[in-house]
């Protein structure tokens, strides 16, 4: 059982960390000025992502994780109540 | 009432309020002290976090930085905000469950090992340290400045206050007056950034003020400011100047030095259940984003304020805040061509950079200064970053009670994460050097007054460091990071994701990531100073970024040692085990 609940979190951090790195590492650094060509109002998009839109896509990231690892807890957690006891 | 009454008023309500929840809400034992009785909501977690977090580096220094940075200073917004996301997925959760104090008795416990926890409370008092000493700067900057009282007896009130509440009320004191910091400063940060953002560009959210067009005009802000920027020979603002593998390597030291950095990881020590340092992450980068979203607004709207408020003026009608942080030094001018007009452009003013103030006045009435002119450019100005933030309000013109409001908000930010450092520090010699490692015999009792103690001699270490500033502390900045993610980090994040790390492995890592980032730096930052441009650099990366490096360093050799010797004893399989069930 506890193997599946790790192999299950891996899993959802390994694509939520991929998400965050692209937003920023990707967009606000890497493909930065590939996506300045593009523009949202005032800002050039690279220059957007760099300096708020990684910011608030990781604020997004970490309550996604939040609930989908509540909803993981509460699937596994009938099986080990006895193990549970920190 | 002027600015100096209304400044001395709220600065004085917001210290007795920090004091009252002090005596509210005391330590009684040292569970209180250490880790709040683990009984701290997690949306009051994570304002005390982010309070706790931001910085007077973070509040004062940082968009100013970036305004002066432009593109390269998206490092500091990124780095400093994407370590939470690291912070929430791969330690938090597990470090709550593991359920002890400190961040030294994970590792200790983990690698079953003293030595392994001597080695993490020496990077971590050298990270702590080297922080506290920037917060004191701040105390003294605001205190100078706002209250023109002498930088000294600043520093001293400072003190006063922290030991108060640090020392009486250990981390449930702290928490409770870190959550009213946090109120005071991000309210300071929000005003004076929203009064400007209707001021230069109509739109009342400094978010989108940013991208938007200025007042009176069809042009956008940051067009007009890569326009301005390229014709006084700067950089253009929305590009950037340094090479992509060094923009790289420092966001990711700052982002993995955050999420090793004691003083954050211990706060989450405080909620009741693992799902909420989960969500207590959550929340505090919430409260963070809101003040690390505005700052690159603030920068922006600063850089042209600045240049439309100085260029071309007349030195003696220039505005009084010029003429103000000129007193206390942080602005200096040269009338190179002799013509009465301030100039600024590209480039340091002065030779030698940082001006020396002498005695007498310029023909214009300007403190003079002995560098001699930098002939290279036209430069006239020189302007020290930090100012930025403080000057703000004034070069913008905003009423009073703004300025004064500013100066509580810049206190709150650096006594906040003093006194958080503080306790990481107090609570490493007392549980894991006296407790866990030379004392073990001593009661609960016992214990919590040689944490109380520790404190004490804390805050006047740090005292000392705002009398007499070391002069590295800008350059020591990144050795806090560098260290945090080249020897913490990784130890924390192989202790819970892979089991076989052993002892040998876990302690020959660290001491190799300790050992190659600290001499990189040394050498960059103390030794070869001269050397310290790109040419030099390993592979292009500068000091600033090394620490990612040194992390990868430390993951390596790390697992090469480690499986030379014999896997790691049974109980601390079991012990992985746990942490990592729900």
């Amino acid at each position: 059982m506890h193997k599946d609940y790790w192999r299950a979190n891996l899993k959802i951090l390994i694509i939520l960390l991929s998400i965050w790195f692209l937003v920023s590492f990707g967009f606000g650094i890497i493909f930065s000025d590939f996506l300045d060509q593009y523009k949202i109002g005032g800002f050039k998009l690279g220059f957007w992502f760099a300096q708020q839109g990684s910011i608030y896509l990781f604020v997004v990231l970490i309550f996604i994780y939040v609930h989908l690892m509540n909803k993981l807890d509460k699937k596994y957690k009938d099986h080990n109540d006895e193990e549970d006891k920190y | 009432m002027d600015t100096q009454s209304l400044t001395y008023l709220f600065v004085g309500l917001s210290f007795a309020l920090y004091i009252g929840i002090a005596i509210w809400s005391r330590a009684q034992s040292t569970n209180d002290f250490y880790i709040a009785g683990k009984g701290v909501n997690p949306v009051a977690n994570g304002m005390a976090t982010a309070a706790d977090w931001m910085s007077a580096a973070s509040f004062i220094s940082m968009a100013g930085l970036i305004a002066f940075l432009g593109k390269d200073g998206s490092v500091y917004l990124m780095g400093w905000t994407g370590g939470y996301v690291l912070l929430a997925l791969l330690l938090a959760p597990y470090l709550r469950k593991f359920g002890q104090y400190t961040v030294p008795d994970f590792i200790g416990t983990r690698y079953y090992s003293n030595a392994a926890r001597l080695v993490a409370v020496i990077c971590l008092i050298f990270v702590s340290f080297t922080y506290v000493a920037g917060q004191m700067r701040g105390v003294g900057i605001v205190f100078s400045r706002f209250l023109e009282v002498d930088i000294n007896l600043g520093v001293v009130i400072g003190m006063c206050i922290v030991f108060f509440y640090a020392v009486l009320g250990g981390m449930k004191g702290i928490t409770y007056t870190q959550v009213a910091q946090y109120c005071v400063l991000i309210f300071a940060y929000l005003v004076p950034a929203i009064f400007i953002s209707i001021l230069v560009t109509g739109n009342p959210v400094p978010q989108l003020g940013f991208g938007d067009t200025l007042v009176d005009s069809s042009t956008y802000l940051l067009d007009k400011l890569d326009q301005v920027t390229t014709d006084l020979g700067f950089n253009a603002y929305t590009e950037n100047s340094k090479s992509k593998i060094d923009i790289f390597c420092i966001t990711a030291a700052l982002m993995f030095g955050t999420a090793g950095l004691p003083h954050v990881i211990v706060r989450f020590f405080t909620v009741p259940k693992v799902s909420d340092a989960r969500k207590s992450a959550g929340y505090a980068l919430i409260f963070i984003a809101i003040l690390y979203s505005t700052a690159p607004a603030v920068s922006a709207f600063a850089r042209i304020n600045f240049i439309d408020s100085v260029q071309n003026v007349e030195y003696q009608s220039s505005p009084e805040w010029f003429q103000n942080w000129e007193d206390i030094g942080l602005i200096a001018w040269k009338d190179k061509n002799e013509d009465g007009l301030i100039q600024y452009s590209a480039g340091d003013a002065l030779e030698g950079t940082k001006p020396k103030f002498v005695e007498g006045e310029g023909k214009n009435g300007e403190r003079l200064v002995s560098n001699a002119a930098n002939q290279a450019n036209n430069n006239e100005v020189y302007i020290d970053r930090d100012i930025m933030v403080l000057a703000n309000p004034e070069i913008a013109q905003l009423p009073g009670w703004v300025i004064a409001l500013v100066a509580a908000g810049a206190l709150a930010a650096a006594l906040s994460t003093a006194a958080g450092l503080l306790l990481v520090i107090s609570a490493s010699v007392s549980h894991d050097l006296l407790k866990k490692t030379f004392m073990p015999k001593i009661t609960d009792k016992q214990e919590l007054l040689y944490a109380r103690c520790s404190a004490a001699v804390a805050i006047l270490v740090a005292g000392l460091f705002g009398i007499y500033p070391p002069g590295f502390v800008a350059q020591v900045v990144a050795f806090a990071f560098g260290l945090a993610a080249s020897t913490i980090f990784p130890a924390l994040f192989l202790g819970i994701f892979y089991k076989r790390l052993n002892m040998q492995g876990a302690i020959a890592g660290m001491l190799s990531g300790l050992i190659f980032t600290s001499s990189y730096i040394i050498y960059f930052k103390f030794i070869n100073i001269e050397f310290n441009y790109a040419q030099h650099w390993f592979l292009g990366i500068s000091p600033e970024g090394i620490g990612f490096i040194g992390m990868m360093i430390n993951i390596v050799i790390a697992l090469a040692v480690s499986s030379f010797y014999s896997k790691p004893p049974e109980h601390v399989y079991e012990m992985v085990d746990n942490i990592r069930r729900p």
